[in-house]
């Protein structure tokens, strides 16, 4: 009847809206979008790591043909245009705040990352403009560079920032540190274990792209930027930043293509040429280059850690005691300070019923480009560690890997469960999860294929994972006083038209994951409108109320529950005008799916009747209620979520040259209530695409001196489609428990789940090799190096 | 990208005419190579002579025992080419490796030639089947042409016409990819010819594609895998870099013969 046919609500597996656009190539991208009059922008960029800048002389490039106008450092400092902001403060174990040094949206007197920007020039075409950035001859004085996060710490090493003495941007603590120790000492055995978390170059398919533009006469600024939250890139830029008020001020983010976190935050370019356009008074336009990315998009993770584990006899665990060490990069970024410290270890309890942790984090600056949050964030880092000790101690306690687990999982009737740092998981359940995937992956049959792949001269190996992470982030006093700088809610608007069709205007962003699709799939499941009268509008400010944007699985989780308050909303006024049209008293107005019912009878209402009504109030309790049918609702969650579930990853080696082929992935996660099985399955082997991109291939590379030896695809290997196996993905639902929709999130789980699978199926297919661990990526050359080490030891 | 002068001569005496007159301009076959670095500006030709229009510069033929290839013939034909297939089968397997399925379609032997990239491919083909390359001028034994990284015995506006290939008994390939640019970080050709056995390695040489003699006396008396699993070239000849050591090349030299002279059959 009012059922919308075929079925595209709730759990329906519709193919995406977005895609038609997409796929045919008529996506519209910020550098699709030109500006009458528009200018071009080129970036001039430091080819040192660290060095003064002496002299910076631009006359002869300023009288190159085309040229409108070269900007410096010092004349953006003359204006009073303020530092690149960073959204989190973070507290020192003495309650001192983290240093905080002056980030210049063009550098001041001193370069401190290869790709610093230097200077801007703006001319008619972009060619004009790279001839003239060729022709600006700056004199440096190359300074002593550290690039390496323990090297950074180091007695005498190359100070950074002089605001942040010995490097330290701060020394952090979470947890008991005398409970911790009283565990340990009633230990039977402490599992101790050492990582790095290798750096990554997020490397989304399209470079980041901004466009100022300026209206002389009304005043008004626009930029067009490839950002994951234009909401916050217009607080942050025009606030902090260029003092333009936000009703001054639109940023637009259109079609995105690929963020994984590289575009949440506010890069230096933003302003630059928002500020430019107002100077020059022509849009100014400018597209980063794929080489250029490498060294001005924020890197992620970058961490060395030290983990112990402390264990009784029977082998359930004590407690944690984790240090780590984060490069922050040359300057801090906008949510930095938050990854290694509540992104990563507040989830150190993992799934496992963990009494007691103590984690101490030191964020270091060193002179290497910015590390920000990258798919996962914190997370991946915390479950890599955790991950790989859980192997690492279950072969040491001589216990099988799977039981281990178990007997330390937090068991289903424990939720909600209060873990020892902070966080409070809502629901999962663990060992359905677990159970599901040993099936799955065929983990019994494993030895049998060992074997064979011995035979052939392979060494076989099977790693597996079990996790929990935090995400929807995340309630805004929590995060508030936890140092966030921002309140991290959620907005959604409801426009019902008179005809019955719905425009959603949503703060969350799409760059990728389909929201025009499950968020038409809400309306359809709730108020009964087919998807194709459903409307998504999202990334600008002109037309989105407002928004935090889309990063940390949050989409859904806020922005869908936001959503789904703006409907309550809508069927609460729509029962009072429908009560009034079939006078009957409000309390016997009922909704299902677009049909206001007088409860028990058969007379009804449409939405579209009630909308029409809405509108066109002729016969309507005008002196009770407006006319109009569109509600806002902003969502501040209760709780962070948190999917969860388990990964197991099948490896092959070839010990002749030590390259590592996946032959099986198994994903089995929790990620909540699922809208669109398929859109989940899509996100899920896409972040464990990036997750095996991290196992295996990436790395960003730094030279002593702070030279990027992976600046571009020649030497960044990231992964490919033949690098990859068919991944079996499978969800296990339970509910959140605090929002509307039930929803956990689904963007991250892949990439945070899978490494240590990854990993721990490489320890384990060179188990007969004596490894205890390899480091990520498993190169061939690393591979080949402990076989090789191996053999000259058996010679 | 500079601006530079486009010429699209159609004969290749027009063409050899128009770099004689100006020794900065350069020719252009597929562009799989000259175009990036014209757009990351590594290279500043004052013109850029487009080869694609000289119909003599095309095509397979075979002449008795010889394939003869002409230099704007793309990977793609190579690959697939039944002349190439029937004669030397582990050359169009090869060009089948090379670059992905864009490059194949535009990359040319002879622009492959003549950049002789240390890591290409085809130079360690074309220098283990002892193969004859000819330009608009002479013709240059491979032994002769492959002068290290990047050089080759071409002059100033000489151009690759053909590459002349004798017809093996046999021959094998195999590389281990460095696994960012996919290019080969170890290869080896292995072919059993007229002339002897011949075999090059490419990928890992520290002055470009050579010929590994030791392996060649080896494969000569038994041609067998376990011929060249105990012979390892000198890691100071070779070259390392973040994905692969001159120890580690050493190591796959050996390696990627084996599997060359199996793939040889
Ligand atoms: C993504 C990518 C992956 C690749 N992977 C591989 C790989 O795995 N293996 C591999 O071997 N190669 C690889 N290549 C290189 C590719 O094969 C090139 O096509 C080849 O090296 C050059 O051929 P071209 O016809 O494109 O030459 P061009 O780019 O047109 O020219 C290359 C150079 O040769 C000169 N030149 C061109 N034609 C002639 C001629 N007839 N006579 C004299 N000089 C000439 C030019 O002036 C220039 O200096 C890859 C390239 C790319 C872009």
């Amino acid at each position: 009847m009012n059922v919308v046919t075929p079925f595209e609500g709730i759990g329906a597996s519709l193919r995406r809206k977005e895609d038609f656009r997409f796929l045919q190539g008529r996506g519209q991208y910020v550098d699709d979008i030109n500006r009458p009059g528009q200018t071009h922008a080129v970036m001039l960029r430091s080819p040192h790591a660290h060095a003064t800048i002496d002299r910076i002389d631009t006359a002869a490039a300023r009288a190159m043909p085309g040229v409108k106008a070269i900007f410096v450092g010092e004349d953006m400092a003359a204006e009073a245009i303020g530092g690149i902001p960073c959204g989190w403060q973070i507290h020192n174990k003495d309650g001192s705040p983290m240093a905080e040094p002056m980030h210049p949206a063009l550098a001041l007197g001193k370069v401190r990352h290869v790709g610093d920007p230097v200077a801007v020039v703006i001319a008619e075409t972009k060619a004009q403009a790279r001839d003239a950035a060729e022709a600006i001859l700056v004199a440096y004085t190359p300074l002593p560079a550290v690039s390496g996060t323990e090297a950074a710490l180091k007695p005498g090493a190359p100070q950074v920032h002089e605001a942040a003495a010995g490097n330290l941007c701060y020394d952090w603590h979470i947890g008991d540190k005398a409970a911790q120790e009283a565990a340990f000492a009633r230990a039977a055995r402490v599992v101790k274990f050492e990582t790095t978390n290798n750096r990554l170059v997020p490397n989304a398919m399209e470079p980041r792209a901004a466009i100022g533009d300026f209206d002389a006469f009304s005043g008004d600024y626009t930029l067009y930027t490839t950002s994951q939250n234009p909401h916050v890139i217009r607080l942050l830029m025009g606030a902090f930043v260029l003092h333009i008020p936000e009703s001054k001020l639109r940023v637009v983010a259109p079609d995105v293509g690929g963020g994984f976190g590289s575009k949440i935050y506010h890069y230096a370019e933003e302003a630059i040429v928002t500020w430019a356009a107002g100077k020059v008074k022509r849009p100014i336009k400018w597209t980063c280059e794929r080489s250029e990315s490498f060294m001005s998009d924020a890197h992620g993770r970058d961490h060395v850690s030290t983990a112990e584990l402390a264990l009784d006899a029977e082998g359930k665990i004590l407690g944690l005691k984790v240090h780590t060490l984060a490069n922050m990069g040359a300057y801090l970024s906008t949510f930095a300070p938050c990854v290694p410290t509540y992104l990563y270890a507040t989830l150190l309890s993992g799934v496992y019923a963990t009494p007691v942790i103590y984690a101490e984090v030191k964020a270091v600056f060193t002179n290497t480009v910015p590390v920000d949050a990258y798919r996962g964030a914190g997370r991946p880092e915390a479950t890599y560690l955790l991950e790989r000790l859980m192997d690492v101690a279950a072969a040491e306690a001589g216990l099988d890997k799977v039981e281990f687990r178990r007997r330390n999982f937090i068991r289903p009737d424990q939720f909600p469960y209060q873990t020892p740092v902070a966080l409070q998981y809502d629901s999962g359940d663990y060992h359905a999860t677990l159970a599901m995937a040993l099936e799955a992956a065929d983990w019994a049959g494993f030895e049998g294929r060992r074997a064979a792949a011995k035979a052939q001269g392979r060494l076989r190996g099977i790693g597996i994972s079990t996790y929990v992470e935090a995400c929807g982030i995340a309630p805004s006093a929590v995060v508030g006083s936890l140092g966030a700088r921002a309140g991290l809610y959620e907005v959604g608007t409801i426009r019902v038209h008179p005809t019955g069709s719905v425009t959603v205007l949503t703060g969350a962003h799409s760059h990728g994951q389909g929201h025009e699709t499950t968020f038409a799939q809400l309306v359809a499941d709730k108020l009964g409108v087919p998807t194709a009268n459903v409307d998504i509008v999202h990334g600008d400010t002109a037309k989105v109320p407002f928004g935090m944007g889309t990063y940390g699985s949050r989409s859904l989780a806020v922005g869908g529950s936001a959503m789904d308050k703006a409907m309550d909303k809508i069927i609460a006024k729509g029962k009072r005008i429908a009560a009034h049209l079939m006078e009957a008293s409000v309390e016997d107005v009922e909704f299902e799916r677009g049909t206001f019912r007088v409860a028990g009878t058969d007379r009804t209402k449409s939405l579209t009747d009630i909308s029409l009504a809405a509108y066109v109030p002729h016969n309507y309790p005008i002196d009770e209620i407006e006319p109009g049918l569109e509600e806002t609702a902003f969502y501040d969650p209760k709780n962070f979520t948190y999917p969860g579930g388990c990964h197991i990853c099948e490896v092959e080696i070839d010990p002749d040259t030590g390259r590592t082929t996946v032959v099986n992935f198994t994903a089995v996660d929790d990620v909540g209530r699922v809208i669109n099985p398929m859109i989940v399955e899509g996100q899920v082997q896409g972040g464990i695409a990036q997750g095996i991109g991290q196992a295996l291939l990436e790395a960003a590379v730094y030279d002593a001196s702070g030279q990027l030896l992976s600046g571009s695809f020649m030497d960044y290997t990231m992964p490919r489609a033949g690098d990859l196996p068919d991944v079996g993905v499978a969800t296990h639902t339970t509910l959140c428990t605090h929002n509307p929709l039930g929803v956990k999130g689904c963007g991250e789980v892949g990439a945070i789940g899978s490494p240590p699978a990854v990993m721990n199926a490489v320890v384990d297919a060179l188990r007969d090799y004596g490894v205890r661990h390899v480091e990520m990526p498993a190169t061939p050359q690393k591979i080949w190096g402990i076989v090789n080490a191996h053999r000259i030891a058996a010679e | 990208m500079y601006d530079f002068a486009y010429h699209k001569p159609a004969s290749v005496a027009d063409a050899v005419k128009i770099l004689a007159a100006d020794p900065e301009a350069r020719p252009i076959s597929g562009g799989m190579t000259l175009l990036p670095a014209l757009k990351l500006r590594l290279n500043r030709p004052s013109a850029v002579v487009d080869l694609s229009g000289i119909a003599e510069l095309r095509g397979v033929t075979r002449k008795g025992d010889t394939l003869v290839i002409g230099a704007l013939t793309k990977h793609y034909e190579v690959a697939t080419s039944a002349e190439v297939k029937a004669a030397i089968p582990a050359l169009a397997a090869m060009a089948h490796t090379i670059g992905d399925t864009q490059v194949r379609n535009r990359g040319t032997m002879g622009g492959s030639v003549a950049n002789n990239d240390p890591s290409a491919d085809y130079p360690a083909a074309l220098l283990a089947l002892g193969a004859t390359i000819e330009t608009d001028k002479r013709q240059l034994p491979a032994d002769e042409f492959f002068n290290g990284m990047f050089t080759t015995a071409l002059e100033v506006g000489e151009l690759v016409t053909a590459i002349h290939i004798p017809i093996p008994e046999k021959a094998g390939y195999a590389k281990m990819r460095n696994p960012a640019s996919r290019y080969a970080m170890a290869g080896v050709f292995v072919a059993k010819t007229a002339a002897g056995v011949r075999v090059a390695v490419n990928g890992a040489g520290a002055n470009g594609v050579f010929r590994e003699k030791a392996m060649e006396a080896a494969l000569a008396a038994n041609w067998s895998a376990d011929a060249v699993a105990g012979i390892k070239v000198d890691p100071s000849l070779l070259n390392g870099d973040i994905h692969g050591s001159a120890e580690y090349r050493a190591h796959l030299v050996t390696v990627m013969a084996k599997r060359a002279v199996v793939d040889a059959g």
